[in-house]
Formats: structure tokens, sequence, C-alpha cells
């Protein structure tokens, strides 16, 4: 009795075993065959976004590519390591695109991209991705309106630190009657990435940390906070 | 597969059991995505690949599985299918796959793809499952559809909105405004006005159905009290 049943276990899960195997080896057949289309899209779909808010007469190197490795701060509102995509021309620095995040928004977190000029003037910012109500705080999102460009051009030192505020709390931004949480959001997100940019302008356009042993980088940015912090 | 067994699937699929209105299975999809009709129809007919591919499936295995793995066999098959469809939209047409997102992924847990699975396709052979699967599917997309269109109207104003994101910019001009300067209903675009519109969709379902019984009784009554006068 025993026996017949540990044999009927047996064979149950060797048939399961087996299905697994065709699952996974199905899987793995078209996750390679995709693989490479879906790495091209999705960097295509973030070059386009790129492309909005840096001018291409900004840079002329492979920008796409010269990535650099920003550490959590909490004044791009990461709590992981983000990149930087670092535009040069003739190879001087020129342009950053840092990524930052608006912690406050009404629906959660919003992810920004911001490119900032060398001078701290701001090529633009565009939402990459967020969780405002549809039809009310969704406005900025480039698809929806054109609301986001009104950062574009500005800087830390044509906007004051009290201007960095929607019109209705004293500040020089527009907004959209009916959804203010959203754009205080944003606008204070953008103005923290530039007072970021303002400081750690230098470490950002360092040459690819791939020459240097990782650690080293990270300890360096280390010191590099702590000396800010102490100012 | 006769026929009649053909018709019966088909209208079983589309109408009489149909999933967003009858077996009220796979709420999730209908509710979360069905704020425009393209939206809405994208996923339904990704969830109709993924039943015609999965019913198909589990018919051809059927006589293979033991009975008390079945369940699990059929999770495992459903959710590789799910997630190679997902692949190949990520791929294919990234920027559908940015609107529909999380949703594809859900379609492994809409449970109208694994009580099809279980209920139809492990008692009947691969063809007779593979049209269940797609007249199931189309039948869900119908009602998304609908859904999406009804929602598009009253919240935005417009219709075939973000076809675009399908067939690329041209498409832009496909784009039906319904309704000019419309300033927008939110509720019809949130979870309540897909709550509210599927109930008056399911109310209008029922009320034609009684209505059509009500005829084919009117005219049998008669016939029969004429019969026995």
């Amino acid at each position: 009795m025993s026996r017949t049943m540990a044999k009927a276990s047996l064979h149950t899960a060797a048939n399961l075993l087996f299905f697994t195997l065709i699952g996974t080896a199905m899987l793995a057949v078209t996750f390679e065959l995709t693989r490479e289309t879906i790495k091209e899209s999705e960097e295509k779909e973030k070059m386009k976004l790129i492309a909005q808010i840096v001018p291409p007469t900004a840079y002329d190197n492979d920008i796409m590519n010269d990535i650099g490795q920003v550490a959590a701060n909490e004044m791009l509102g990461s709590d992981e390591e983000t990149i930087v995509h670092r535009g040069r021309l003739n190879g001087e620095p020129a342009i950053a695109v840092l990524e930052a995040i608006a912690p406050d928004g009404y629906g959660g977190k919003i992810k920004l991209i911001v490119a900032i000029h060398k001078d701290g003037k701001i090529g633009g910012v565009r939402v990459v991705t967020h969780n405002e109500t549809p039809g009310l705080g969704d406005y900025i999102d480039i698809a929806k309106d054109r609301w986001i460009t009104v950062f574009k051009g500005t800087s830390l030192e044509k906007s004051r630190d009290r201007d960095w505020k929607v019109r209705k709390d004293g500040g020089t931004f527009d907004y959209m009657a009916g959804a203010t949480i959203t754009p205080r959001a944003i606008i204070k997100a953008v103005h923290k990435a530039a007072q970021y940019f303002a400081l750690h302008r230098d470490e950002l356009f360092k040459p690819v940390a791939q020459d240097l042993p990782v650690q080293d980088t990270t300890a360096e940015n280390n010191k590099a906070f702590g000396k800010e912090k102490t100012k | 597969m006769t026929r009649q067994e053909m018709k019966d699937i088909i209208w079983n699929g589309l109408w009489k059991q149909n999933a967003g209105m009858v077996q009220l299975l796979g709420l999730c999809p209908l509710l979360a995505i069905s704020n425009t009709v393209v939206n809405a129809v994208s996923l339904g007919l990704a969830t109709t690949l993924v039943m015609t591919l999965s019913g198909s499936a589990v018919a051809a295995i059927r006589e293979v599985i033991p009975n008390e793995a079945r369940i699990p066999v059929y999770v495992l098959l459903i959710a590789v299918l799910v997630t190679i469809v997902q692949l190949l939209m990520n791929a294919y047409i990234h920027s559908l796959y940015l609107v529909l997102g999380i949703f594809i992924p859900l379609i492994v847990t809409n449970c109208i793809v694994l009580a099809r699975a279980e209920s139809f396709a492990s008692k009947n052979g691969i063809r007779a499952s593979a049209l269940d699967g797609i007249a199931m599917g189309l039948g869900l997309t119908a009602v998304l559809a609908v859904l999406g269109g009804i929602r598009e109207v009253l919240g935005k104003g417009t219709l075939m909105s973000g076809l675009d994101l399908i067939f690329g910019e041209s498409a832009k001009s496909i784009v039906i405004t319904v309704i000019p300067d419309y300033q927008g209903f939110l509720i019809a675009i949130l979870p309540p006005g897909a709550f509210i519109a599927l109930g008056l969709l399911i109310g209008l379902k029922n009320w034609l159905d009684l209505r059509a019984e009500k005829k084919v009784r009117e005219a049998t009554i008669p016939a029969a009290a004429t019969q026995a006068a």
C-alpha cells in the first residue's frame, strides 16, 4: 500500500519536474531571442526622453554610454545608487542628465530625469514614471501637457530659493488648478537636484568609473559627502 | 467537433457564459485597464492569446498529467506562456508594453485563464480548447472594449486615444474627439467608474436575456393554449 503511494508521489514529482524543465527551457529560449531587442527599445525610450532635454549641439560624445554612478543621496531623493549620463563637448564636461526622485507626489514617488548644463542652467526635466491621478495630476507627463517645460532655462542664480515654489505659495512657477501637491513635489525635487549638481559638479563629470577600483570611488564619494555636510 | 459544438463554444464565450458579464472572472484587468479603448482591447487581445495557447497546451497534455498534480502544472504552463507574451510585447511593441505595464504579468492571476483550463481544456480536445480560448478571450475583449469606450468618452471626451502607442505617431490622426473642449469627468477614469459601468452593462445584458426569454415564452404559451383549447 505505502509502496504504491510512494510510487505515485514519485510519479507526480517526476511529472512536475518534467514540465518545469520544459517551461524553463521555453522561457530561456524566448528570453535569449528577445533580449537584444528589449535592451535596444529600452535604450531608445530613454534616449528619446534625453534628446528632449539635451540639445544635440551641447555634446559630441556618446552620451548614452558615458555613464557615472551616483551614490544614494537625500538631495536626489534616491535610496539606492543611480546613474548619471554625461555629455561632453570636445572632451570638456558640458551637460549632465541626473536621475532624481520626488518622494512626496500625490500618488507616491515621481521619478524624474533632470538635464543640467555645466554652468548650472537647467536644460529640462522629464517625468519617467509617476502614479498621479489621471486627468488631474498627470499633466506633469510630457505626453499629456507641456507644463514640465517650465524648468527649461532656469537655474539657481536665476531663481532664488524662495522662488522655487508654485505661484500660490509665493514662488514663480505656474501650476494647474486642482492639483498643487504634484507640482510642489516636482519643483522641490528639481531645486534639490540643481543644488546637488552645484555641490558635486566635478565629481559627476569624473571619467568613467571602470578605470578605478569600485571601492575607491565609493569611498571618495562618501568623503565628499562628509565634507558637504560639515560645511 | 461538430458544427453545433463549435457554435455552442463560440456562443458560450461571446455571450452566454461571457467571462466579464456572467462568470465575472478576471475583474482585475476589467477594472484597472479599461479606461481607454486602446488599453482595454490591447490587454483583452493579450489575454485571448494566452488563453488560446494555454487551452491548447492543457488539452494536449491532459492525458499525461496525473490528476493530483494538474493544477500546479496548469499554473506553471500559464505562467510560462504569459511570460513569453510579456517578453515578446516588451521586445516588439515596447511603448504599449510601457502602458499596460504590470497588468501583463497579472494575466497569470486572472482566474478566467485557469478556470477555462480546469473546466474546459482538461476535458476536451486541442482544437475545441483552442476555440474555447479564442471565444472566451474575445468575449472578454468585447466587454473590455465597451467598458473602455464608455469610460473614455465620459472621462476624457475622446475615443481611440493612445493608438499612436501601437502604430506610431501617424495614428494620432485617428483619435476621435467626441466632445470638443471637454473638461473631463474624473470618476469615469478611476476604478469606481469601472464598477458602475460594468454594473450597468451586466444589467443591460440581463434585461436583454429576460426580454428574449419572455418573447420565446409568449410565442410558445399562446400556441400551447390554443392547442389545449
